[in-house]
């Protein structure tokens, strides 16, 4: 019995894995893809403050403003800032030389990056900058360590620190790493609020993501309906051929 | 139109085949649960050849436009995105079946005689699969397409002089590159599944010649003369079958068509479940860093191959040396082959074997299992060592079978499937 | 093996009920394979309206603008022209422009909404083919007739307002796509006054 549970300890992928290669725990965003008054907040947070750098540049902007529900006159006048044209791909102009020059790395294409890290991630990720001098932007992440990216929404979130305590280890007081993030009260938000913004762009980049999710799983009940009266069908068809061999 | 089918049928005997192959077949009528999957991996070979053929209306088989035109289906075409689901799920579903179909001949000892050859076709199909299988995960050119092929390739370096110059010119660059991407998609597309196609033809045929299998491991060919009148099969057989009494068999049609239909309903009910509702499939149908595209400069932080080839992968680093690994992983699916040999017992079914033969396939798949999952997580020293116990076991199978099939004592095999 | 006699009855019943549902279960799956045949976001985005801008557009002179991957002719036909269309009537095929190859707003003896600038679909409706624009010599073509439209496949030949003469393979008038003036110099392809 105990060598089972040995194999099957091993067999367990380490927490490490299943969050994606980070190593920290990450919060639960938990989005909702039918919301589209959050799904319209991402967008207007997503186009003013993430898409000077990074496009997402595999979906059209009127495929977007169709599917959360921005009419299409709103979105060419208020969230098309390159000149694109309603229908055209969201893509930025950012030199990619350039931009490497300036960050140490192309800031990436974002359509896909919910399917890449989660969901999770992101919220995660947006909501764990901290102060750290040593960096060439004034800042680090807690779950993407050394990260080159500058902390674009500090004017919403205000200047965030680590929170350090005191802990016993090995009979030694140490100052530790909490895993939570203060602020100072800086910015415009307060931490719920904060909390929702993030939660907006994250919902945002998960509908980016896959489109189609809600259509997809919609139409999935009609074909599994359909596929269980074939399956019912068949059974009595089956038996009723059968009984001349039984 | 009578006058029409007589004429096609003196030009084309195509009744005189469907009657053959299809409506006057013997089957066995004791198939069970286990035979499903020889029909459902037909369905799924005619699923991913028409959505294949669909997908290349709108792919682009180039290193700068591949990743964007899997994006483009997925988005700009209708319906795209439900092609594309159904392809990338069908390839994980054809490895379901084909598994399934390969452990129900090992449970049945269908590979024995006379069914040797049928076996050795089975096993290039299961071959050539993993070579589709291969090249068309290179061909959305994400991270882990690109990292993937780049790991499989290179593992023809480990060939003693020849490796490095096999690996440049399957590549035909230095790196990965446009140029592999074009000739994977020319195989992918046309070329394997060609030889898929004829694979399957000659399997089918093969297995019509000698008969199917059933559980009990039974042959309802009796000689002429044997059997008393009443107990014959009271159905109507192809002529070819006049020369034996033919005893617990259905015709094919209508009996099993209905029957596989009722498989296929079953079965499109959990193939759709995943499509609809999970084509992720928990990032083990499509891994997550194929999200991304290829970049020849990043490494993914961890690079699995996908779920089916993972025992065999699993295999490959459980032994510590390069070459050997390689030889390793190969001998894994050699040795399948030879199966047909390595079994010296004259007894089909499991039903009827020892309970040695019962306890070494039960361990074999408990070690193809446990080799599965390893291979698809990241290796530590503990994993690395229940990786090589394992694939101790996975290769005892067959030594053992030599040894005991010999001389094995199995239960007395019954003259009749039932009574 | 049971000698029950077989009820024939439920197993028709059965087998025509499974065929159906079955055949229906086919149909619903081509569904995705016939639509994925459909013009994609792609296509449609590119064949949104076009804007162009004719301030600069001579008398007599034509330019092409790409709209759905069609050319798309704007001209600005001198008052020369103009008076040929009139003059050239019986030998048109469908001078008042009976057949529906142009939008309600452009049935009219120019075929426009301005009377001196033209916008068509430059294909001819023969084979497709698109025709030459001869602002000075069509006289060779149909003699008397200074300008027109001449297409290099098959001979069709069309006047100013993009009507097909007689005795050629073409048997209707180019295609006038919906448009409508912004402002006075530009022209938006692609929609109908109102529509837009």
């Amino acid at each position: 019995m105990k060598t089972w549970l040995l194999i099957l300890s091993l067999l367990v992928p380490s927490a490490a894995f299943a969050a994606g290669g980070s190593s920290v725990p990450l919060d639960d965003a938990n989005i909702d893809l039918t919301d589209n008054a959050s799904l319209q907040r991402g967008a207007k947070l997503f186009m003013n403050y993430c898409f000077g750098c990074h496009s997402t540049q595999y979906q059209r902007y009127e495929r977007v403003a169709t599917d959360i529900g921005i009419p299409l006159d709103l979105m060419q006048e208020n969230l098309i800032f390159t000149g694109a044209k309603i229908g055209e791909l969201m893509e930025n102009s950012v030199d990619d030389e350039q931009a490497a020059k300036w960050f140490g790395a192309t800031p990436p294409d974002l359509t896909l990056v919910a399917r890449v890290r989660g969901v999770d991630w992101i919220y995660t990720y947006l909501r764990t900058f901290y102060v750290d001098e040593t960096r060439p932007f004034g800042v680090n992440n807690v779950v993407f360590p050394s990260v080159g990216m500058p902390h674009v929404l500090e004017e919403l979130q205000g200047i965030p620190t680590k929170k350090y305590e005191t802990r016993l280890i090995d009979g030694e007081e140490k100052l530790v790493f909490t895993g939570e993030i203060e602020v100072d009260g800086s910015g415009e938000m307060s931490t719920d609020e904060y909390d929702q913004a993030v939660r907006d762009i994250t919902n945002f980049l998960a509908y980016s993501a896959e489109p189609i999710a809600l259509e997809r799983q919609r139409l999935g009940y009609w074909v599994l309906g359909f596929l269980f009266i074939l399956l019912i069908l068949s059974y009595f068809l089956k038996k009723e051929f059968w009984r001349d061999v039984h | 139109m009578k006058g029409l089918m007589d004429w096609i049928e003196a030009r084309l005997p195509f009744m005189e085949a469907m009657n053959k192959h299809v409506i006057q077949y013997p089957a066995p009528k004791n198939f069970n649960f286990w035979y499903f999957f020889g029909s459902l991996a037909m369905l799924v070979l005619v699923n991913q050849i028409v959505t294949g053929i669909w997908l290349t209306m709108n792919y682009v088989p180039s290193g700068e436009g591949a990743f964007a035109s899997i994006e483009y289906i997925m988005r700009d075409v209708d319906y795209g995105w439900l092609l594309r689901y159904m392809h990338s799920t069908g390839a994980s579903a054809f490895f379901v079946v084909v598994y399934l179909h390969m452990f129900r001949g090992m449970m049945y000892g269908s590979y024995q005689k006379p069914r040797e050859l049928l076996w050795l076709f089975g096993m290039l199909i299961f071959l050539v699969l993993m070579a589709e299988a291969f090249m068309g995960y290179l061909l959305p050119w994400g991270q882990m397409s690109f990292w993937g092929a780049q790991v499989i390739i290179s593992l023809f370096g480990a060939i003693p002089w020849i490796g490095d110059d096999l690996t440049l010119w399957i590549r035909g660059d230095y790196v990965i590159s446009g140029a592999t991407l074009n000739r994977f998609f020319a195989l992918h597309v046309i070329a394997l599944p060609l030889v898929l196609v004829v694979l399957v033809f000659l399997h089918i045929l093969a297995l019509h010649e000698v008969g199917s299998n059933n559980p009990e491991g039974i042959d309802i060919k009796k000689p002429k003369g044997s059997v008393p009148e009443g107990e014959k099969s009271p159905f109507k057989f192809h002529a070819r079958y006049d020369k034996y009494d033919i005893v617990d068999a259905v015709p094919f049609h209508p009996y099993y068509t209905v029957k596989d239909i009722m498989g296929v309903a079953g079965f499109l009910i959990l193939f759709c479940y995943v499509i609809f509702f999970a084509p992720e499939m928990g990032g083990y149908f499509l891994e997550k860093p194929n999200f991304e595209a290829a970049n020849p400069l990043k490494t993914p932080e961890h690079i699995a191959p996908v779920w089916y080839f993972t025992s065999f992968y699993a295999i490959l680093r459980a032994i510590p040396h390069k070459l050997m690994g390689v030889v390793g992983m190969g001998a894994a699916i050699v040795v399948l082959f030879l199966l047909p040999w390595l079994d010296r017992c004259k007894v089909k079914s499991v039903k009827y074997r020892s309970i040695w033969h019962k306890l070494n396939l039960t361990q074999f798949v408990i070690c193809f299992i446990i080799l599965g999952i390893l291979g698809a997580i990241p290796a530590t020293p503990g994993r690395t060592l229940l990786a090589q116990i394992t694939t101790f076991g996975y290769f005892a199978f067959f030594a053992l079978l030599w040894f005991y099939s010999k001389n094995e004592k199995c239960k007395p095999v019954p003259e009749r499937i039932s009574k | 093996m049971s000698n029950a006699p077989v009820d024939s009855g439920r197993r028709r019943f059965l087998t025509a009920t499974t065929a159906v549902v079955g055949g229906a279960g086919c149909a619903f799956a081509a569904v995705p394979f016939i639509a994925s045949w459909n013009p994609s976001a792609k296509a449609k985005a590119a064949g949104a309206p076009v804007e162009v801008d004719i301030s600069k557009l001579e008398p007599g002179q034509l330019i092409r603008v790409d709209w759905r991957g069609q050319p798309v002719w704007v001209v600005n036909r001198t008052q020369a022209a103009l008076d040929e269309l009139k003059a050239v009537e019986d030998q048109l095929k469908d001078p008042a422009s009976d057949e529906p190859q142009q939008p309600e707003f452009a049935k009219n003896q120019y075929r426009s909404l301005k009377p001196e600038i033209l916008v068509a679909v430059g294909l001819c409706t023969h084979l497709g083919c698109s025709p030459t624009y001869l602002p000075d010599t069509f006289g060779e073509q149909v003699s008397g007739v200074k300008s027109g439209f001449f297409c290099p496949c098959h001979g069709s030949k069309f006047d100013m307002a993009g009507r097909v003469f007689q005795n050629v393979p073409a048997g209707l008038n180019l295609v006038i796509p919906p448009y409508t003036f912004v402002d006075d110099t530009t022209i938006l392809v692609g929609v109908e006054e109102g529509a837009a």
